[in-house]
């Protein structure tokens, strides 16, 4: 009887050690070529899809926002809010801790965080007007464990009161505090205002206690043909188009002129540009 | 048995008090609710149809509105081709309660009849009443 030489011995403890640690899945594992394609696929799977699907007709919307701030004033700003906040029936509790936004006034050191410039004595006085930012890759809409909120194919993420069950992930999840609760029913609010004079658009619905609201890029006018509410305020400050085409106004703009969007670094693509 | 005539006059009047309902309604039908189509659109219409006929939303315009709700709000759809082939603009408040201007003599007829509570004024109104 021969021994066994050394390297049979070996052979053969490394075929057991393998099936010891995880039977057949062990051997599939060190396939040549299938952990590198599967970790390929998990970070950038979600990219090539979309590229696929883009290659074949492309996409033909990508809605986008353009915010000028040179053309911008604190009063235009205002008018903004009111219209857009009117128009979708946007209650005013009057304090902080009930507050219900869709767009808003806020600094420049506190909307762009990573670039503030203390010597920045232009841009530090300007009234930024913050609103949802309709990311190419909304973490909201990833986080919603019911789909209430998701991205539509012409960039909107839009979000469906019907369906949401108000545990605020997706405020947790969006990085730009786009989202407001209600706390409370916002028609007691409204009623208030509205015994103070406040008219209501009756063409809008309200919202109920209980779920999260955030500017929807103005998805009904849209699909009626029409501008964001916003855009016609003030149309030399706000800028809305199609991303997707090369000829549009807003492509044409973003060719001129030097933009900002917040917090690039987090990879979730927003479409919302300050022309500074 | 103690004090039987206290007892058995307490039973009858017991059971006359909890049969009056049903004796009283004996053999009475509750009224069937009539939901009002008064009101001036419908008035103005040259034919009194709904975006579909009116048996089938009787019968089914709890799924229908579901349907329209789906189709605004996901798919970005708002426009509905009825049977007919007409165009109509998907809306609750600007659709629906355009023409049935009457939500309380209309919806809420029925819905109280058969006690339930649909929650779409919970967000939704009727855009013709003074109240939200």
């Amino acid at each position: 009887m021969s021994m066994m030489d050394r390297r049979k011995f070996l052979k053969v403890a490394g075929l057991s050690t393998l099936i010891g640690l995880g039977g057949s899945s062990a051997f599939e594992l060190l396939k040549p070529g299938k952990v590198d394609a599967e970790m390929e696929h998990g970070a950038h799977g979600h990219h090539e899809a979309a590229n696929e699907e883009g290659k074949e007709t492309g996409p033909k919307t990508r809605w986008a926002m353009l915010i000028d701030m040179k053309a911008i004033t604190k009063e235009k700003a205002e008018k903004i809010i009111h219209t857009c906040h009117y128009l979708h029936n946007v209650p005013n509790w009057g304090n902080p801790k009930d507050e219900i936004k869709w767009i808003w006034e806020e600094e420049y050191e506190h909307v762009f965080t990573d670039s503030y410039n203390e010597y920045d004595e232009v841009l530090e006085k300007l009234p930024f007007l913050l609103m949802c930012n309709h990311c190419d890759e909304p973490p909201c809409a990833r986080v919603c464990p019911v789909e209430a909120t998701f991205r539509r194919p012409d960039g909107v993420v839009a979000q469906d009161y019907h369906r949401c069950i108000g545990c605020r992930f997706c405020m947790a999840a969006c990085p730009y505090g786009s989202r407001s609760f209600n706390w409370l029913d916002p028609r007691v609010a409204l009623k208030k205002e509205m015994a103070q004079g406040r008219k209501l658009n009756k063409q809008f619905p309200t919202r109920m206690r209980g779920v999260v609201e955030k500017c929807n890029f103005c998805v009904e006018r849209l699909d009626a043909g029409k501008k964001p509410a916003c855009v016609e305020a003030c149309p030399d400050v706000m800028h809305f188009g199609n991303l997707a085409d090369e000829n549009s106004n807003v492509r044409k703009i973003l060719r001129e002129r030097i933009s900002l969007r917040r917090k690039l670094e987090l990879g979730t693509k927003p479409s919302v540009f300050y022309l500074v | 048995m103690y004090d039987s005539g206290k007892v058995i006059v307490g039973l009858l009047i017991f059971a006359g008090i909890f049969l009056f309902p049903f004796i009283y309604q004996h053999g009475a039908p509750a009224k069937k609710p009539k939901p009002s189509l008064d009101t001036p659109a419908i008035k103005a219409l040259p034919v009194k149809k709904c975006v579909e006929d009116t048996k089938f939303m009787i019968t089914t315009h709890m799924q229908f509105l579901n349907h329209w709700r789906d189709q605004a709000l996901r798919e970005g759809n708002r426009w509905y081709v009825n049977k007919a082939g007409k165009k109509v603009w998907i809306s609750l408040q600007n659709t629906c309660l355009k023409c049935h201007s009457n939500k309380k003599d209309f919806c809420d007829k029925c819905h109280n009849y058969a006690a339930v509570q649909p929650y779409c004024w919970d967000c939704h109104y009727d855009p013709n009443g003074s109240k939200l």
